[in-house]
């Protein structure tokens, strides 16, 4: 099953080694890890999306990340009501015709096009991970020529999720 | 010659708040910590630190090989309960202990390594001796710190003895660059170390102990399994009153013999690969299973699928990520044992009605106790065990290194008090048990201590001889001796159809005159008739003796549980 978890640890050099190095050891599966400063300097965020069998190996991964002296706090918030973003940058093979397309296509994604070449055209999406899926399954036809994604960052929301905040790209189907 | 095991460590306190070099400030940090001895190696990273040495006039005892100095600080933590401190170079100096370390993790010793490193700003250049020993070390480290700023230095030493030693203990490296333990600084010691990301349970939770103490009311087939936690935690003695208050029967494992009295009637002795039969048993037919401070391990447990199948498991671990990580737990207690310990006995709880179990768990003790077949033309490593438990008293020392010897001492030294056994448990490691030993006799400067070893594993750490040459240190090395890595052969006796490969030495080092090289007295015995009186010779010996003890070639050590096999398969019990 797939969970996210956040943790926050010491802002130290070697800190992101020691957590990559604990995942790798303890044959944890992590799907992807994003790393950033918190609004104090000192303390970075991290989100990790893992794989684990069960409850149990859940239950190892954040036993051990709470084990290592620079993580201050540990969270699964799978369950929780969270923001979770994710950026992808999608290089898509366009040619001038079909590049209005592709124009109207990511308009309901509320993505942009960040760069025009003269054989493609490059995507910046911003959402969750279903919502970049999704982009991405429709951008396929016209051929990816090249991609790239943060991986997934999070935090628990302020208040319950509310209705308003139904993803907005459900329209497509 | 008197040995030269006792020494003013001749440590000069400074005050505080003054400026001096990074060097000075560590001499100064490990004279506040209480460190009476510290195990080393010289080299060039770490020369400022040792011109520090050689000025303060701490102890120090120089190695011939820092996985000497390591192991040594290893047996010394494990014998006297305070953190081993260890000094070595950068590089190949560092690069040489990390056995050691990774051996101290496993079984949860307090080291503080100190390691030298390049100057700062040649960092990452490949400089001469340089190694990048956080980077090797973040696996094998409970923590682990480069010092890159003076200012830094007394912080990091303090975390690091407050993270060795608390919690679960283990060894925290901090590597040392020489530029930084040349430049200066001011000294302040007196802080409170602030870790926010650690902070170790030392007081259980009630409603759990609580339900430890119900749970034990209930059962019908009560034991408990006690670990080296117990011995970490100091709390032998409660663990003595919590069982005879509860009259619970007393499982051990292999780093945790010592931590509940072996002659007690209510010992059940050691379970595991080579435990014995009761004791599995105990294991396998058991209706509760109160583990206190053992991190179920596989050579303790078998095959998970057949572990203790009727029982529900209480775990009592400081270290959270211990319970449940191999075995399914009912009753999780995340605390000090003896802390919890203290709550159970507190508890008072209504003991369980288990006449009948210990009853059938003496009938096995008695129908089926260790067994081997003696024999008079040649040393029986058994019977080599028995007589050194019974000229000892019970009372020695005793370390081993990893293999066929140490599960024979384990088997038939019965440990009646706590801290008299440095074994390389987790990790099993070769060439741990001499060093060790010395580092124990530095613990233990009164009592006998008897380094029980195999002729390879020996071969691995021989040169620390010259330790016992130098200072006169009276250990007993003794080496039981069977011309092969014993339990390799075994192995391939029993699973690979007797296919000898390379675990039978085709030459072997004459250890008598190895032993007389570093001017101790070294004994050859091969006869079973007189074994008693030789070890009765170099026990009284004032100073260092090797026995090289040549005993039966091809005996197992037996009962045993192959690999992937559970309790109730054991093979090799007495007819």
């Amino acid at each position: 099953m797939k969970r996210t978890i956040i943790a926050t640890v010491h802002n130290t050099s070697g800190v992101m080694n020691r957590i990559t190095g604990l995942f790798a050891r303890r044959n944890f599966n992590i799907e992807s890890i994003t790393v950033g400063l918190t609004e104090n300097p000192s303390i970075s965020r991290m989100t990790f999306v893992v794989n684990v069998d069960d409850e149990r190996g859940l239950d190892q991964v954040i036993k051990q990340l709470n084990k290592q002296v620079d993580v201050l706090k540990v969270r699964d918030i799978t369950d929780e009501a969270i923001i979770a973003r994710e950026l992808a940058l999608i290089k898509v093979v366009a040619t001038p015709e079909t590049r209005g397309e592709i124009s109207t296509l990511v308009e309901p994604f509320r993505a942009s096009i960040v760069d025009v070449g003269r054989e493609s055209v490059t995507i910046q999406v911003t959402g969750d991970q279903q919502k970049i899926e999704a982009m991405i399954d429709l951008l396929k036809p016209y051929g990816i020529k090249e991609m790239a994604r943060t991986g997934v960052t999070a935090f628990k929301r302020g208040t319950k999720k509310s209705v308003l905040d139904s993803p907005k790209y459900s329209i497509i189907s | 010659m008197s040995t030269k095991l006792q020494e003013d460590s001749g440590r000069e306190l400074k005050k505080e708040n003054q400026e001096m070099t990074g060097s000075s400030m560590l001499i100064q940090a490990l004279a506040r910590e209480n460190v009476d001895i510290i195990f080393g190696y010289p080299g060039g990273a770490i020369l400022p630190t040792y011109d520090e040495i050689y000025r303060s006039g701490i102890r120090h005892i120089l190695a011939r090989h820092e996985q000497g100095a390591i192991h040594a600080a290893e047996g010394y933590a494990r014998v006297s309960g305070k953190p081993g401190v260890c000094v070595v170079t950068s590089g190949p100096g560092a690069t040489n202990v990390i056995t050691g370390i990774a051996d101290a993790m496993i079984d949860s010793l307090p080291l503080i390594v100190i390691t030298g490193q390049v100057a700062t700003k040649v960092i990452g250049t490949d400089a001469f001796q340089e190694a990048d020993i956080v980077g090797i070390t973040m696996p094998i480290t409970k923590h682990n710190y480069q010092v890159r700023d003076i200012e830094d230095l007394p912080r990091i030493i303090k975390e690091a003895f407050h993270i060795a030693t608390t919690g679960r203990p283990g060894p925290v490296v901090i590597d040392l660059p020489k530029d930084v333990s040349e430049a200066t600084g001011i000294f302040t010691y007196d802080q409170p170390v602030d870790l926010p990301g650690y902070q170790p349970t030392y007081t259980p939770n009630k409603l759990q102990i609580r339900k430890v103490r119900e749970a034990v009311t209930k059962a019908k087939k009560p034991v408990i399994l006690a670990g080296a936690g117990v011995l970490h935690a100091k709390g032998s003695d409660e663990l003595l009153a919590y069982v005879e208050q509860q009259q619970i029967p007393v499982v051990n494992t292999l780093l945790g013999l010592g931590s509940f009295p072996a002659s007690h009637p209510l010992a059940i002795g050691m379970a595991g690969m080579h435990g014995e039969y009761t004791a599995n048993m105990a294991l396998h037919h058991c209706d509760l299973l109160i583990n206190i401070g053992a991190r179920f391990d596989d050579r303790l447990t078998g095959a998970l699928s057949d572990f203790a199948p009727h029982a529900k498991v209480a775990h009592i671990d400081i270290d959270p990520a211990e319970i449940g990580k191999n075995v399914e737990t009912h009753i999780p207690v995340v605390g000090d044992a003896k802390e919890a310990l203290k709550m159970l006995i507190a508890e008072n709880g209504k003991p369980s009605e288990c006449t009948e179990w210990k009853e059938q768990l003496y009938e096995w003790k008695k129908e089926y106790p260790l067994w081997y077949e003696k024999d008079d033309e040649v040393i029986k490593p058994q019977q080599l065990m028995e007589i050194i438990y019974e000229e000892t008293n019970g009372e020695a020392v005793v370390t081993t290194d990893v293999g066929q010897h140490q599960m024979w001492a384990a088997q038939y030294y019965k440990f009646d008090k706590p801290n008299h056994w440095a074994t390389s448990g987790g990790l099993g490691t070769m060439g741990f048990g001499f060093p060790a030993a010395i580092g124990a006799q530095f613990a233990e400067p009164d009592k006998p201590v008897v380094s029980i070893l195999g002729d390879a594993g020996f071969q691995m750490t021989a040169q620390e001889m010259s330790i016992l040459q130098e200072l006169n240190i009276p250990v007993k090395i003794i080496i039981v001796n069977n011309s092969s890595l014993g339990m390799v052969r075994q192995w391939q006796e029993l699973f690979y159809d007797e296919r000898y490969s390379h675990s039978i030495f085709p030459i072997q080092p004459d250890f008598v005159k190895m032993a007389e090289a570093y001017n101790i007295q070294g004994w050859k015995v091969d006869d079973p008739k007189k074994v008693r009186e030789v070890l009765q010779e170099a026990l009284a010996y004032d100073g260092p003796v090797l026995l090289d003890c040549r005993v039966a070639k091809e005996e197992n050590v037996y009962p045993m549980i192959a690999p992937g096999k559970g309790h109730h398969e054991m093979e090799g019990i007495k007819p």
